[in-house]
């Protein structure tokens, strides 16, 4: 065969393939989106679940998962920052420290199911969090950190090795250079990744069932004291998330209208992940444009 | 005798790039290195601010006197070795900063914090680098604005206004057209009226054209030392004449 009709017949292979990872995803998110988005009203995004009679909500779970989402970012963020910097720029490039990278590879991809095991033994027995908001949020910062911290390391050794010299050169010293110089240049790029990991945290069920529970007391949103047991900010009570919700109506749900309530759960959950991403690009772009204006 | 080296030597892990280095720099004149790719100038430039502390594996012996004081002498600050010998590079690289912060960026990190003060060095460091009169109206605008001759120019005018004794240039004209060549040169012989410069070139035309002594480097070794008419005139060494007359490198 000539070379050229090989090279056509590839590039029609990869663009097949190409046009059919597409046409997948844009059939599941159609069918989630189709399914579910006529059961989205006002009422079903504010109003308490119902057990048993049809017309529940998701309000709480919905509170639950952003509340969750902010309490493991806090957590997550300056601990991620702190060690992708000594990663990156203070620790000596040995088998040692190939070794934690390694390690911090393989906890990021670790079962989720297990992260939550591993939590429901030791933060909420061993450490008596109990099934807690803020055991789900330790749980969840077990595969968000090595993220975090890979998204930081990456940022700074991509930062031009010029930028770094300039700073240095100028007589500052190392931690003024990353915090002055390099941190800046780099910020888009952790924004960007934070947020990422930021929508995984959204979407993770199976860590939670066991960390931050599948039921939630009833929540008194007009007490903002978080030490008040009825308090939606109370970080030690339970918490069930809009994700693990949709499993637990999904598997085990009594009300007649269970599955629209599953479907309708569902299509919130992928239009906040898309939005946390779209959210993402934004930000990271006007970032960029702010920070390097005038080009 | 503003900077001297006894007896330097360098190693990146096993192999030596410096050896035996023994040179005198002479305060408020232009010294430049020249030789081929690989020689070792850049790296001998590069010992004389410890820049290349941030490189690992670099093992540095004997001594570098600058001001009457050994910077290996394990006392010496970095930072304040470095604010005392700036650096300018071979790419321009001002930061994604407005001009005006640029300049004002290394004085405001090292104490200065009254605007009227900061205002003061940065006039004054734009004008001496003679890039005043391009962008004084235009302090605000983002420095990556610039064409790559006044970027060179702003970062000139950065290095110089945290008030250094000796501006280190590494290849500083290479990535630039020759008219804004031209104009780093005519502004590097009126900054050795104040400053002492050590310029490493490719471009054995400027050490001859602006340097008062040029030593020429070879696998790491100096090969001859002198100022820079009677070594382009009369070199000493039969490789330096190879070397200047275009016959290698």
């Amino acid at each position: 065969m000539k070379a050229k009709s090989v090279d056509r017949i590839m590039t029609g292979v990869i663009v097949g393939i190409g046009f059919l990872i597409i046409a997948l995803l844009a059939a599941l998110l159609g069918y989630l989106l189709i399914r579910g988005v006529g059961h989205i009203s006002w009422h079903f995004l504010t109003s308490a679940p119902e057990s048993i009679r049809s017309g529940g909500g998701i309000g709480p779970q919905l509170f639950n998962s952003l509340f969750l989402l902010v309490l493991t970012m806090i957590i997550t963020v300056p601990l991620g920052l702190g060690a992708g910097i000594y990663m990156s720029e203070y620790a000596k490039q040995n088998r040692l420290t190939a070794f934690i990278r390694l390690i911090v590879e393989v906890l990021s991809s670790f079962p989720s199911i297990v992260v939550g095991l591993f939590g429901l033994l030791v933060i909420v027995n061993r450490f008596g969090l109990g099934l807690s908001l803020m055991s789900g949020a330790l749980a969840l910062t077990v595969f968000n950190l090595p993220l975090m911290v890979r998204i930081t390391e990456q940022a700074l050794r991509a930062v031009p090795r010029e930028q770094k010299e300039a700073g240095l050169a100028l007589g500052l010293s190392r931690w003024r250079t990353i915090t002055t110089v390099m941190l800046p240049i780099s910020l888009p790029a952790i924004v960007t990744g934070t947020i990422l990991a930021a929508g995984r945290v959204f979407g993770e069920a199976a860590a939670l069932l066991f960390t931050a529970g599948m039921s939630s007391p009833r929540l008194d949103f007009s007490d903002w004291n978080p030490l008040h047991h009825t308090s939606p900010l109370n970080p030690f009570r339970p918490a069930e998330t809009l994700a693990v919700h949709i499993w637990k109506v999904n598997s085990e749900g009594l009300a007649p209208d269970a599955a629209q309530i599953a479907a309708g759960a569902s299509a919130v959950l992928v239009i906040t992940v898309l939005l946390f991403n779209l959210g993402a690009r934004w930000l990271g772009r006007a970032l960029y444009r702010k920070l390097t204006a005038g080009r | 005798m503003i900077i001297e080296t006894k007896q330097l030597q360098l190693y990146y892990g096993k192999f030596q790039a410096l050896k035996d280095v023994d040179l005198t720099i002479p305060e408020k004149s232009i010294t430049a290195f020249i030789g081929p790719s690989g020689c070792g100038k850049s790296t001998l430039l590069r010992t004389l601010n410890r820049m290349n502390d941030t490189i690992p594996g670099v093992r540095i012996e004997g001594e570098v006197v600058i001001q009457d004081r050994n910077i290996y002498d394990g006392e010496t600050e970095v930072e304040f070795l470095r604010k005392r010998v700036g650096m300018v590079f071979q790419q321009p690289n001002p930061f994604p900063k407005t001009i005006y912060d640029n300049v004002a960026y290394g004085p405001r990190l090292h104490g200065t914090t009254k605007k009227s003060e900061l205002d003061a060095i940065v006039e004054k460091s734009l004008r001496s680098a003679s890039l005043w009169h391009e962008v004084k109206d235009v302090l605000k605008k983002s420095a990556w604005s610039l064409s790559g001759g006044q970027q060179q120019r702003l970062c000139i005018a950065r290095a110089l206004a945290v008030e250094p004794d000796i501006l280190l240039m590494d290849e500083s004209t290479s990535a630039l057209d020759p008219i804004s060549t031209t104009k780093i040169e005519e502004l590097t012989r009126e900054l050795k009226k104040s400053y002492t410069i050590v310029m490493v070139t490719h471009n054995m035309h400027q050490a001859a054209r602006i340097s008062d002594r040029t030593v020429f480097f070879l696998n790491g070794e100096v090969v001859e030392s002198a100022d820079t008419e009677q070594l382009f005139r009369a070199p000493r060494d039969q490789r330096t004449e190879d070397y200047i007359s275009g016959r290698f490198g």
